[in-house]
């Protein structure tokens, strides 16, 4: 789960990170009751990256510019999401621009620590561009991110002194935080250069969520929509796609294939829904509520190998809701002769191919948008 | 001979007195699996389809010579039990558990890696060696024993391709499944090593999905060292770039990670990529003959 600005910036300000005084505010109005130092800076929450460029952070002077800014901005569309919400912070002269972060390497299974002298852009470019301007430590997680690479990464940073001192234990505290929150990104950009003390400038936090159970009080994930988040409580994942034909599959390695199945026969995914391992009949019935309720779904292709999942569970799920467009279902796996069979008794058709299921599937939308076409 | 599991596994199940683990520990018996313990804290002295339950690994192993490890206990307890497992040396661990939070996943790699045990998982269906072992959750009737060894990140579309082998008439060695979590205990270069040793492998599949560098990592090792036929699907080809999907954590952005980059990366290693999961059958049985 993505965190606003505002929300990684108040698990900072939990650890004793040092960030500006501002404030989040939903309506211009507000600006007013405010207690800022002036001038502030206007910034746009929201999840995608690129704010700036849209348009998203701006500079004020004095209340009543800030309170314009924020009119203009709050009610923008940066890259399709909504701005809700602005922090109004302090704004701060910065003399040199650094990054830091925490983040999980897939690779090898170990936190890196990334630091670079070279903050405020993108990492991403830097790494292509300038490899050698971007410093990193491996933590081995029984010993954690330590004293001596802190101030390795401080002293790549070219900082000495009591502002290396400063680096050593922000970055020691973001690793603190990194671990606590169960977070897979933890990254300040730009850790910037103030008055002679390293501040916050940025704040951004991706956390596990799968470990959401050991954080009780975490804000609500904001980055789904509406279908996703019911799916989600569900414990099923659910994805939106801009084609015809729903699709309902279990592990993810199998939907993706489900997916390019489709398209290989001339057809477009609606959406998807990954009941995931050992899917009850309940998971599946609710599935079968969800991917059809998005507008323009005209077939669902239902593709289940079951495994740790039933094809008996799924099929009892399919017969207490059955599908309302026209659906192929393809089942096999687990228990497949039990749920062919209460398929059957429920005269409901089902294959065991899942090449000659996507065909099918395929043909029902097509079949159904040449009706709707003609009348 | 195969890899991972066979004939001489002896396997403790953690959370065999659970819905999952009880049923698949049936399954493993039936498939010629030596179940031989089950752990669930508090339930010791049970038996669940004839296997004694203990309160601890340490005492399972004690008393049962248990020497492998299966666990099916809820995400939250998984990260503690598989550290159980390891420092009882039990090799290999398999977690079939979903969800586990990623920073036990990191912990219990690197007691894994300290302890030289091999993980697979979490959030994989586990490992089968056809007619010997089945630890995990692979549907037994799938297989045939037989010359191709299986590598894959997703569980359903192992046993897609698996059923398309057997039916084509080709058997498997081993089928491994690495689990779909963003951090796993076996990597595919690790899984293409064995498979690579392996006598009784003669042809390897690998099965990956967008996202990540695995596969890219994989088709290196294949170009330097792999002189076994090998033949792989990547699946996503059609998926949005920047969608997540899926709880697999396959996200792509740019083209790092993007099917088309996994595909051109094995094809100049010399593996053969089917289009379809359906068409790994006939690629195989070609690169065979």
């Amino acid at each position: 789960m993505k965190l606003h600005e505002y929300q990684a910036k108040e698990i900072f300000a939990r650890y004793g990170l040092p960030i500006q005084n501002g404030t989040v505010i939903e309506r211009p109005e507000q600006i007013a009751g405010l207690s800022l130092r002036y001038p502030v800076v206007v910034k746009a929450q929201v999840l995608v990256g690129g704010r700036g460029k849209a348009g998203g952070i701006k500079l004020a002077a004095a209340p009543a510019e800030a309170e314009e800014r924020a009119r203009g901005i709050l009610g923008m569309d940066i890259k399709g999401e909504r701005v809700t919400r602005v922090l109004v912070a302090e704004a701060v002269d910065i003399e040199t621009e650094y990054y830091l972060a925490f983040v999980t390497d897939r690779r090898t299974g170990h936190v890196v620590a990334i630091a670079s002298a070279e903050g405020g852009v993108e990492i991403e470019t830097i790494a292509q561009t300038d490899p050698e301007k971007i410093a990193r430590a491996e933590i081995e997680p029984f010993l954690g991110f330590r004293v001596f690479q802190a101030r390795a990464l401080g002293r790549r940073l070219f900082l000495s002194g009591a502002l290396l001192d400063e680096f050593v234990k922000i970055a020691t505290t973001l690793y603190r935080l990194y671990w606590t929150e169960d977070a897979d990104l933890a990254e300040i950009n730009p850790l910037a250069r103030v008055g002679g003390h390293l501040l916050c400038v940025d704040a951004k936090l991706v956390l596990d969520d799968n470990a959401t159970y050991r954080h009780p009080n975490l804000p609500v994930n904001e980055e789904m929509t509406e279908l996703e988040a019911e799916a989600k409580k569900h414990g099923l994942s659910y994805v939106e796609l801009d084609g015809d034909i729903a699709v309902i599959g279990n592990g993810a390695g199998l939907v993706m294939s489900t997916l390019d199945l489709l398209a290989h026969f001339g057809g477009r995914a609606a959406n998807f829904l990954d009941i995931g391992g050992g899917a009850s009949a309940e998971s599946m019935q609710t599935a079968l509520g969800i991917v059809q309720r998005k507008p323009g779904v005209r077939a669902v292709f239902i593709n289940i190998f079951g495994g740790i999942t039933r094809c008996d569970d799924v099929a009892r799920g399919i017969v207490d809701n059955p599908p309302k467009v026209p659906a192929s279902i393809r089942l096999t796996g687990t228990n497949e002769v039990e749920g062919q069979r209460i398929l059957k008794d429920a005269g409901i058709a089902a294959g065991m191919d899942p090449d000659e299921g996507a065909r099918v599937a395929v043909q029902l939308a097509k079949a159904a948008s040449g009706q709707r076409g003609g009348r | 001979m195969a890899i991972i599991v066979g004939a001489k596994t002896r396997l403790l199940v953690q959370g065999i007195t659970g819905y999952q683990g009880a049923f698949h520990t049936k399954l493993m018996l039936e498939a010629g699996t030596k179940v031989v313990a089950g752990v669930t804290p508090g339930k010791g002295g049970e038996r669940v389809h004839g296997v004694p339950v203990f309160d601890t690994v340490d005492e399972a192993v004690r008393q049962t010579g248990a020497n492998a490890c299966c666990i099916f206990v809820p995400a939250r307890f998984a990260g503690e039990a598989a550290l159980e497992a390891i420092a009882s040396h039990l090799n290999p661990v398999v977690i079939i558990t979903e969800g586990m939070p990623v920073h036990d996943a990191i912990e219990v790699l690197a007691y894994a890696r300290q302890h030289h045990v091999r993980l697979l998982g979490p959030n994989g269906p586990g490992v089968t060696t056809p007619g010997l072992c089945r630890v995990g959750i692979m549907p037994t009737q799938l297989f045939r024993p037989g010359p191709v060894g299986l590598v894959s990140r997703s569980g359903t579309l192992t046993y897609e391709v698996v059923w398309g082998l057997t039916r084509a008439g080709l058997g498997q060695s081993t089928a491994v499944g690495l689990g779909g979590d963003p951090i796993v205990g076996t990597s595919f270069v690790e899984a293409l090593e064995l498979f690579n040793r392996d006598p009784d492998t003669h042809a390897i599949v690998l099965l990956g999905e967008i996202g990540g560098s695995a596969e890219e990592e994989a088709a290196r090792y294949i170009a330097r060292e792999v002189k076994k036929p090998v033949v792989a699907y990547i699946a996503g080809r059609t998926a949005p770039v920047g969608k997540r999907m899926g709880h697999a954590g396959a996200v792509i952005s740019g083209t790092e990670g993007t099917a088309d980059h996994k595909i051109k990366a094995l094809e100049a290693a010399g593996a053969r990529v089917a289009e379809l999961p359906s068409g790994v059958a006939e690629l195989v049985k070609t690169r065979l003959s």
